[in-house]
């Protein structure tokens, strides 16, 4: 072999291993090869331009959009309750009426400015979003859902290279809910872009390399899995292919109701224990905190007239004057609680009881007799937040945006109240307090390998996990103090009967023997 | 004095393999229960459900010998000799006196074993055994019994059984040491003979 061939050889190699990042992304399954196509060979100057070409040949994909949660923020809930993004109130950033251009800057959409008129779907779709896989296409953290535009932005070849949703498509809203990454879900951060094997079995590349979809697929661009009607339990079994449409969004879709093959013990839990209550040890495992603690009433203090942050060791903010006070945490325990899948909202129109603080943001049903509840983990999201303490309800916070109202521009907390109320048409009767408040979070990813699973004694215990639940025996965790107090009497008394007829024999049978 | 063989091989083997058992079960279950925790629960149970099956197929091999070999008969509950029986453990046995029962191979249970081990046999085995795999498959339950059964009944029913099983055993390890000598009972348990009195023909 000559020194050139060796050489050609060396930086054949050198090339391919520079490349598994291009070919790992190129879909070889595709019938479309969408650099061919006319429509896209265009210098394309904003994203709604771009949408209208895709349009040309998908020519549905806006109006199955403009209907799903995606696109409506709304999620009309079986118990009757209109929830979904636009309704409900949280305790991270509050409400998303009167601070669109923020919040919307993470709409499937683009210029959503004013959530109180329509907005019709159509060019307004971003389909780069969900299909970019360049990983160029950016949304503005306040650009109502555009990226930045310029020369740096080669919206041709992010269109001619739309592909598969991957992570980091759906990541770059789902991971940073709530202001940042990891601060919303517990389960959900930038760390299962690319994940170990230890955080996420389903999703790193040493394991099985899912996307979002491969669990939350789609049918006609709704995407199945919900938080506000989570299927607590799934009975229907493991999915056979077959003509009708099935999601994937539960564990049991694929894993059925009796996974465990070499521990068959273990099966007898399922109808009671969510498959993520022990293959879901910890939250917030990947490296990246996520907020456990948000006291806006600390808001808006000032330091030599200023606006200020702190910061802990690992450069997060644990006060900000426009946010308050937070807590954040890494690799934490959840919490549990049985679960019926059902979330009911506490609505901005309902009174909440202030007296008993903490007020629940949302609650949900479920108990041991339920047999469609089971018992599942959270990350139960703390904090205070303004509320009317006269009308006792919660209130809207105008916070975004460069005018005379917005607290991150003002630092006043009346006029960004009655700013973002009277956006919403929501009474205020200009008293306002901060009440603490909790929030559920089911937590269903970051699924780790069953040898990291949680086992018998981490609840199996007297003080296990699963110490404050009720309505049900568990073996070593229960017993009844009775029971075990009139046992140990019974063996008490055999013992001392049978300890005082030995030596009444030993003595009596020696003085026998003496006088014998 | 005659040296008899009072226990056979087999039903040594049953006795000495059911006590290791039963111990060991006791020792288990109480680790389940969290009276201690010396064995974590997965242990705990992962041994206590596999020292169910040996005892199990342990007792299919007894009752069949049993049925065989007509040991069963050894059970019959009698009245003959029960007060004379009773008040040697009670006033006698301090004052040196023989036993008034005659042991034979044929005979080997007094009056009063009679009724404890047939009461052993009949109700506290079965109660264990079946509360526990009642326990075991809790999941299986049909409808029928969820009706009328929980867990926790059927857990504490199988712990107060555990615990007439611990008084059981020691009042049986007890009652070992009071044959002729202290260890005369043990002796014959292990190597399965003992002496008996002689019958004399005027007898």
């Amino acid at each position: 072999m000559s020194i050139k061939r060796i050489f050609g050889c060396g930086v054949f190699a050198w090339l391919l291993m520079m490349t598994p990042a291009w070919a790992a992304t190129k879909d070889k399954t595709s019938t479309a090869d969408h650099t061919q196509f006319k429509q896209l060979q265009k210098d394309f100057q904003t994203g709604p331009e771009v949408t209208a070409a895709c349009l040309e040949c998908h020519t549905e994909a806006s109006k199955q959009l403009e209907k799903t949660t995606h696109w409506t923020w709304q999620f009309d809930h079986m118990n009757g309750q209109k929830l979904g993004k636009r309704e409900v109130v949280n305790s991270f950033c509050g409400s998303v009426a009167s601070n669109e251009p923020r919040c919307t800057s993470c709409h499937i959409g683009y210029d959503w400015t004013d959530m109180r008129k329509d907005h019709p779907a159509g060019t307004n779709v971003d389909c780069l979003v969900c299909h970019d896989t360049t990983g160029i296409y950016k949304k503005l953290p306040a650009g109502a859902g555009h990226p930045k535009y310029g020369p740096e932005l080669d919206l041709k070849k992010i269109a001619q290279n739309v592909g598969e949703t991957s992570r980091a498509n759906c990541g770059a809203c789902h991971f940073y809910g709530g202001g940042g990454d990891g601060v919303k879900h517990g389960d959900l951060d930038s760390s299962l872009v690319n994940p170990p094997k230890e955080l996420d079995v389903h999703m790193s590349k040493d394991g099985a390399n899912f996307t979002c979809a491969t669990c939350h697929n789609p049918k006609g661009h709704d995407v199945p899995g919900s938080r506000f009607e989570t299927t607590a339990k799934d009975t229907k079994g493991i999915d056979i292919a077959s003509a009708d449409y099935k999601d994937h969004a539960t564990c049991e879709s694929c894993h059925g109701m009796t996974p465990h093959k070499s521990e068959a013990k273990l099966n007898d839990h399922t109808d009671k224990v969510a498959c993520q209550t022990c293959h879901i040890p910890e939250f917030a495992r990947g490296g990246v905190p996520t907020k456990m603690w948000w006291d806006w009433s600390q808001g808006g203090k000032m330091k030599d007239g200023k606006p200020y942050a702190i910061k802990d060791d690992h450069g997060h903010d644990i006060y900000n004057s426009k946010k308050g006070d937070f807590k954040l945490a890494e690799n934490v325990i959840p919490e549990y609680a049985w679960f019926d899948g059902k979330m009911r909202y506490t609505l901005r129109s309902e009174k909440i009881d202030d007296a008993n603080p903490p007020v629940p943001i949302n609650t949900f049903g479920g108990s041991y007799d339920d047999p469609n509840a089971r018992i599942w983990p959270f990350k139960v999201m703390r904090g205070k937040q303004p509320y009317d303490k006269e009308l006792k309800t919660f209130l809207v916070n105008h916070v975004f945006g460069k005018d005379d109202t917005s607290f991150w521009t003002n630092f006043d907390w009346q006029k960004a109240l009655t700013a973002g109320t009277e956006y919403a048409g929501q009474p205020y009767s200009g008293h306002y307090g901060f009440v603490e408040t909790t929030y559920h979070w089911p937590q269903t990813h970051m699924v780790a390998p069953k040898s990291d699973a949680l086992r018998c004694d981490d609840c199996h215990a007297k003080d296990g996990r699963l110490a404050g639940l009720n309505g049900f025996y568990m073996p070593r965790r229960d017993q009844s103090d009775v029971l075990d107090m009139l046992g140990f009497i019974m063996i008490g008394l055999t013992g001392t009967g049978v300890a005082v007829h030995g030596v009444l024999r030993l003595v009596l049978r020696r003085k026998d023997k003496k006088e014998g | 004095m005659t040296r008899v063989l009072m226990y056979k091989r087999f039903e040594r083997f049953w006795h000495w393999s059911q006590a290791a058992l039963v111990l060991a079960l006791a020792f288990t279950g109480f680790n389940i229960h969290g009276t201690f925790t010396v064995l974590s629960y997965e242990q705990a149970s992962e041994v206590h459900t596999t020292l169910l099956w040996a005892l199990l197929g342990l007792w299919a091999f007894a009752i069949f010998w049993h049925f065989t070999t007509g040991e069963w008969k050894n059970y019959i509950p009698t009245t003959e000799k029960m007060a004379e029986v009773f008040r040697f453990y009670t006033i006698g046995i301090f004052k040196g006196e023989e036993h008034p029962y005659e042991k034979t191979p044929e005979k080997k249970l007094n009056p009063v074993q009679r009724i404890a081990y047939l009461g052993l046999k009949l109700v506290l085995n079965p109660g264990l055994i079946i509360s526990g795999l009642l326990y075991l498959f809790y999941n299986q339950w049909p409808e029928i019994v969820t009706q009328i059964l929980t867990l926790e009944i059927v857990a504490l029913v199988h712990t107060a059984f555990a615990f007439f099983m611990v008084s059981f055993v020691i009042l049986h390890v007890y009652l070992i040491t009071t044959g002729h000598t202290v260890g005369a009972h043990l002796k014959a348990m292990v190597t399965g003979y003992e002496d008996i009195h002689d019958k004399t023909p005027a007898e």
